[in-house]
């Protein structure tokens, strides 16, 4: 199959490229930019005038629910929702029931890919066995199946001893570890950002320090041990500070940020609303200005989506009885590009965030336009306005502050390795 | 209104109304015969998620008195009643064709969740939902500061004790603010005051002695004994030492300071008895003036 997709704006910043041109794809590749290949005869055309051409977005962390929790999600419905917001790539994330810490976790999840899927999905394997904080998974074994990092996302470690011993067995297994910082004595019972709103609203804080701490404990041990560390959705700006000093100092260390970080604090939530319960909780204002200032920064090098969907039952409740997270695969791009229109960033530089740097961590195949490289790309229409509504969402999860919201750009077709994964319907 | 959820949402003059209206039924309480028929042939539920004893009996002799059928609903808190529950317990219980629920939740924001979800023309009163808001004891408490003092205008008021998780301190405060208050003080240790308190309008102290001076109201916080001990306070005895309201205390507010407290009272740990039952105490007629305040927010949600 050949298919050339002409008179596009492309943005492909690993390439430095932020022009109008031509893209060809032949197969699974990109066969050329700008000019067609010698003897070129393409059976689908595509006039992509006045849209842009973005490589296909890498997320750094979806959940999918599968396995154990298919009544919130799939893999099939939720790599749908992926393709249709212009990701191509996507990390899983290990806590589904059982847990991805053995292998056959990851196999299960690769072969539901692979006859249900939509997109390409990479693991991330449980950085100790169930998620306990104790004891070692096989990191071996997981990255031979395929893993592309260990994490133990928000549950506790037992102690920094294990976590200390945890990092150096990454290392040498050279996979990434994914860290997510959060003091958990300090956290306590809490549920949303220690401010005025807390205050106001009688909900149990979570101190700004339950994330620096733990920020600041991680570092000591990069020091010590001199291990690459990834930090995971970090919500106060002093934790970027801290690791901007770190970087200075040589400390190997990068950083992610989700979308909703960057445009909602502690202050918009109202009415108890539980689609704003999310770990790390909206933070003070101050620190969503403080992130959008330091997204330009080179330890960042992500924005995901942290996507979480939930069914009903799940926030049917008071706020600190719902089950923390939002459903945000269709908001990433759509976000990502008000960051843009509100002149945070620059569009390569937004672009650069969504795909080739998130995609240089993982350390995959994915994240440019470069000819011979996998043909995963989105076509975006940067004038639509569009609704988020819950009959046209596309996740199983509906769980989103955003719901009602209008946005302007939306994804029209999205190729995965050469295939047409998505296409607006008109 | 339909609702009564939080005192932070309501203007002066509802709030005055509210006043106005309990002060009709006070007489009601000092007649033979103790009913009136405003809410005759009405359903109240009172469903109480947590335990209660001044708060759910009051509520039910002020439905009784405004000839409302009542019916009492205790779920045991000790078990842990997950939001499911919640929305089924209301489900069933709106197939009965109640009018009105009154409800206390250990969650902040319950009443709230019911409101989003009761079908319309039922109303809710808020008993008091985790650390957010108990506005009917803060509307009670305003009520009997009126009746000793008269206006709020002039009035500085002391706030002492555990206002970390008190949902009575912060409907007191909106309250307060709205009806115009001079000064609010709030008096705790520091472990004990929620962060950005002083964002609500209100000044902190951590020393009795100065916050307490020249004051006009004293409102005081029950300490729960659980949190005695461990990280929020070293000791019963260390605190009734520095914080406790004893009679050498009292004499540093205004020499005709009245003395609150919404119970139950812990003796000894955040007041002392000489001043608990001392004459500028007006603790149990709080608890009196609970039951025409009740009434009166009861009566004017029923559209009277």
């Amino acid at each position: 199959m050949k298919t050339e997709i002409i008179n596009a704006h492309m943005v492909d910043p690993a390439n430095d490229i932020d022009r109008v041109s031509n893209l060809y794809l032949h197969e699974n590749t990109i066969a050329a930019v700008d000019a067609a290949p010698d003897g070129w005869q393409a059976e689908v055309t595509i006039d992509a005038k006045e849209h842009y051409i973005f490589p296909g977005l890498v997320d750094l962390a979806a959940r999918m629910r599968e396995p154990g929790q298919e009544h919130k999600a799939t893999i099939a419905t939720e790599t749908l929702a992926a393709v249709s917001g212009g990701v191509t790539s996507l990390v899983c994330l290990p806590d589904t029931d059982p847990p991805v810490d053995s292998p056959a976790e990851i196999e299960f999840i690769q072969q539901r890919t692979h006859t249900t899927g939509h997109c390409h999905v990479y693991v991330i394997g449980a950085l100790t066995k169930q998620l306990e904080g104790a004891m070692l998974t096989e990191m071996a074994a997981l990255k031979e199946a395929g893993c592309v990092g260990v994490s133990n996302l928000l549950h506790p470690v037992t102690s920094n001893l294990v976590l200390r011993r945890a990092m150096e067995y990454a290392s040498s297994q050279d996979l990434t570890l994914f860290f997510h910082p959060m003091d958990h004595d300090l956290k306590a019972n809490g549920c949303i950002h220690e401010g005025l709103s807390a205050t106001r609203m009688g909900l149990p804080g979570i101190p700004s320090a339950a994330e620096t701490a733990a920020v600041g404990s991680c570092l000591a041990l990069i020091e010590q041990t001199n291990v690459r560390v990834h930090f995971c959705r970090l919500s106060t700006q002093r934790s970027l500070q801290m690791l901007e000093r770190a970087s200075f100092d040589g400390a190997p260390v990068s950083a992610d940020i989700c979308a909703h970080q960057l445009f909602l604090h502690d202050n918009d939530i109202h009415d108890f609303d539980g689609n704003y319960h999310v770990l790390p909780p909206l933070r003070g204002k101050a620190d969503m200005q403080g992130l959008r200032r330091r997204l330009c920064n080179d330890i960042i090098v992500g924005i995901c989506s942290d996507h979480q969907p939930h069914e009903p039952d799940a926030k049917l409740a008071p706020f600190a009885a719902t089950e923390a997270g939002i459903s945000s695969l269709e908001t990433l791009l759509p976000l990502t590009l008000k960051l843009v229109e509100e002149n945070v960033l620059g569009l390569a530089d937004a672009v650069g965030l969504l795909s080739h740097k998130p995609a240089k961590l993982l350390a995959i195949d994915a994240g440019t336009l470069s000819p011979g490289a996998s043909a995963d790309l989105c076509i975006v229409d940067p004038k639509l306005e569009w609704r988020l509504d819950a009959q046209t969402m596309i996740s199983s999860g509906k769980n989103t502050p955003f719901l009602g919201q209008t946005f302007t750009g939306k994804v029209t077709h999205t190729f995965v390795a050469g295939r047409l994964a998505y296409q607006l319907k008109q | 209104m339909q609702h009564f959820l939080t005192t932070e949402s309501l203007d002066r003059d509802q709030l005055i109304a509210i006043l106005d209206t309990a002060e009709s039924f006070t007489s009601v309480d000092g007649r033979n015969i103790k009913k009136v028929p405003l809410l005759r042939g009405k359903t109240i539920v009172n469903l109480f998620f947590e335990a209660s004893t001044r708060t759910r009996t009051t509520f039910e002799l002020a439905a009784k008195r405004l000839s409302a059928d009542v019916l009492n609903i205790n779920v045991n808190s000790s078990a842990t009643v997950k939001g499911e529950s919640l929305l089924d317990t209301l489900r069933n219980l709106e197939a009965m064709h109640i009018d009105m629920f009154i409800i206390r939740h250990h969650n902040s924001g319950a009443a709230e969740f019911l409101t989003q979800h009761i079908s319309p023309g039922i109303s809710v009163i808020n008993a008091g939902d985790g650390r957010h808001a108990h506005p009917t004891q803060a509307m009670l408490d305003m009520f009997t500061i009126r009746r000793v003092k008269g206006e709020f205008a002039n009035l500085r008021v002391a706030i002492v004790g555990d206002l970390l998780h008190s949902r009575v301190a912060r409907s007191q405060i909106h309250a307060l603010r709205t009806l115009g208050a001079k000064e609010i003080r709030v008096i705790a240790p520091r472990t004990l005051l929620p962060s950005h308190i002083e964002d609500l309008g209100v000044v902190a102290y951590q020393n009795i002695e100065r916050g307490i001076k020249n004051v006009d109201v004293i409102i005081m916080l029950r300490l729960q004994k659980e949190r005695m001990q461990g990280a929020l306070l070293p000791s019963q005895h260390e605190y009734y030492h520095l914080f406790g309201l004893t009679r050498d205390r009292l004499a540093m507010a205004a020499a005709d300071a009245m003395v609150m407290h919404p119970g139950p009272i812990n003796r000894g740990v955040e007041i002392s008895s000489a001043v608990a039952d001392g004459e500028q105490s007006v603790i149990l007629q709080q608890v009196s003036y609970g039951i025409a305040v009740r009434m009166a927010i009861m009566s004017m949600l029923a559209g009277n």
